[in-house]
């Protein structure tokens, strides 16, 4: 039952300790932004982000409040608003360990996680700058046909999934729709951690159509309710993104001061708007 | 926004991806996108869409590495890719300037380049800044080769390179001017250009919409566009 699994946000982010490496979606996913506040609110540091396979505003947001001592991503950005930038000044002033990859590497080496085997082959990649400076990458020949190199990729294995999702049912099994990255991400990490917007009564997995966007409870270490948990970001059908809140975050987090400022009154703030 | 200058790079990009079956177009691309859905309105049904950020014109449905999976087994024809750097061997940089990791500048990263650059037959590089600092000798950072040797497993890689200016297509390890947008002739090309490329004869100027492309632009393609972009449709719309 979720008796045990269902709890406060503050709590929601007490299983997340510093060091730990923390899988988070991209922004058309699920991403949990009234998590994100409970981690920069309780000052977790040296996380390691891993962004499957991109991060927007949660990556900023936690590497300019200074939680974050490494990332991987296949990239930063706020899309439509812009450069992410406490993600680009961090890159620039050399306060971040940053390892840069492309998309299809983080979702194959989390396949490996899932299927519990230590590394995944991967096409492409060869002659790119990326795979020159990832020294935990290795190129190997093909064992079942000599002379084509491949390059082998080593298992993702997050301690923590962190994401949010549209609603959990009282067994603690979670609704995510389409979005499979984050099947993938559960599978891969050793426990989820999730905000939703609403409990619901029944079984998700009574109804063939909602069991098959489940995260099963299986997976699922604590879930916490965040109503507009998403927010500035949108969530799936059930709000859109908050365009001008992002685009008002941009522009005060050009400089570390307006950061600052903004980071204030989003620690403040109860819940999202 | 200006309407002719946007509807010259939609119908140039448009004519490049005729003929493909599937094409993919990846986040944040307006442009791309809609050059997309003009040659899948002039297809009679042939051409699927595939755009990322879109609800109607997506039909993926196992996560974000349906896309790679499906360019891997050679389901995807053709794709844009773009770059903070581009160079005359069309390796793409789309991580940083300086000397990685020391960068001087952050670009957001590489997201799929390395891997479709690879694996998708036709790779449409559009870029709509023309300047040397765009167009560069070589790049800082190879987020993927325009080439790789022989021995390496690659069934795709790119055909052209659609700037703001022109036409270059992209043959045999190199550049060459095909066509110079209005306003713009070789010479002035060569001028923002920081990569050396070859013309061959007199470089014709690139076609813009005919009246069937303009009404498709005006309607369906400009309609279909909103419901992924729904500020450049309305820019688009206003400079009518």
């Amino acid at each position: 039952m979720i008796g045990p699994m269902l709890t406060t946000i503050e709590d929601l982010v007490a299983a997340i300790r510093p060091g730990m490496l923390v899988a988070i979606p991209p922004d058309y996913s699920g991403v949990s932004i009234a998590a994100t506040r409970a981690i920069a609110r309780r000052g977790i540091r040296d996380l390691r982000l891993v962004a499957v396979p991109t991060s927007g505003m949660q990556a900023d947001i936690l590497v300019g409040a200074g939680c974050v001592a490494e990332l991987e991503a296949a990239a930063v950005t706020l899309g439509e608003a812009g450069p992410a930038p406490r993600f680009n000044a961090a890159i620039v002033g050399r306060t971040l360990r940053m390892r840069d990859t492309t998309c299809p590497a983080i979702h194959a080496a989390l396949q490996a996680a899932e299927k519990g085997i230590p590394f995944m082959p991967l096409r492409g990649l060869i002659g790119s700058d990326i795979l020159a400076n990832r020294t935990d990458w290795r190129v190997i020949d093909n064992p079942f046909a000599a002379g084509d190199p491949i390059v082998t990729l080593p298992a993702i294995r997050p301690d923590v999934a962190l994401f949010h999702a549209a609603k959990a049912d009282k067994d603690g099994n979670i609704w995510i729709g389409r979005r499979r990255e984050l099947v993938t991400m559960a599978h891969a990490a050793k426990a989820s951690i999730v905000t939703v917007e609403e409990i619901v009564d029944g079984s998700l997995l009574a109804d063939e159509a909602t069991a098959a966007g489940v995260v099963p409870a299986l997976y699922v270490e604590r879930i916490a309710v965040a109503p507009r948990g998403a927010w500035p970001i949108g969530l799936l059908d059930i709000y859109p993104a908050d365009e001008a809140a992002i685009a008002a975050y941009a522009a005060a987090a050009r400089t570390e001061a307006g950061f600052r400022k903004w980071l204030d009154g989003f620690l403040a703030a109860k819940a999202a708007a | 926004m200006d309407r002719a200058r946007t509807e010259l790079l939609v119908v140039t990009l448009s004519r490049l991806l005729d003929g493909a079956r599937t094409i993919a177009v990846g986040a944040s691309s307006p442009i791309p996108g809609a050059a997309a859905l003009l040659t899948r309105a002039r297809s009679g049904g042939a051409t699927r869409v595939l755009m990322l950020g879109s609800i109607k014109h997506n039909s993926f449905t196992d996560g974000g590495r349906e896309l790679f999976d499906c360019a891997a087994q050679g389901r995807i024809d053709a794709f844009f890719l773009g770059g903070g750097q581009i160079d005359g061997a069309a390796n793409i940089n789309l991580v940083g300037l300086g000397d990685y990791p020391s960068l001087t500048h952050r670009f957001p990263g590489s997201f799929g380049s390395a891997y479709l650059y690879f694996l998708i037959p036709r790779v449409i590089l559009f870029r709509e800044e023309h300047s040397p600092r765009v167009l560069v000798p070589k790049v800082d950072f190879i987020s993927a080769p325009g080439t790789s040797a022989p021995r390496i497993y690659r069934r795709g890689g790119p055909v052209a390179l659609v700037t703001g200016r022109c036409v270059f297509e992209f043959s045999a390890g190199r550049f060459r001017l095909a066509s110079t947008h209005p306003g713009e002739d070789a010479a002035s090309v060569r001028a923002q250009t920081g990569f050396d490329y070859d013309v061959a004869g007199d470089v014709p100027q690139t076609p813009g919409p005919d009246e069937a492309e303009r009404a498709l632009l005006a309607g369906r393609v400009r309609d279909e566009i909103a419901e992924t972009y729904p500020r450049f449709a309305a820019a688009w719309a206003a400079a009518a």
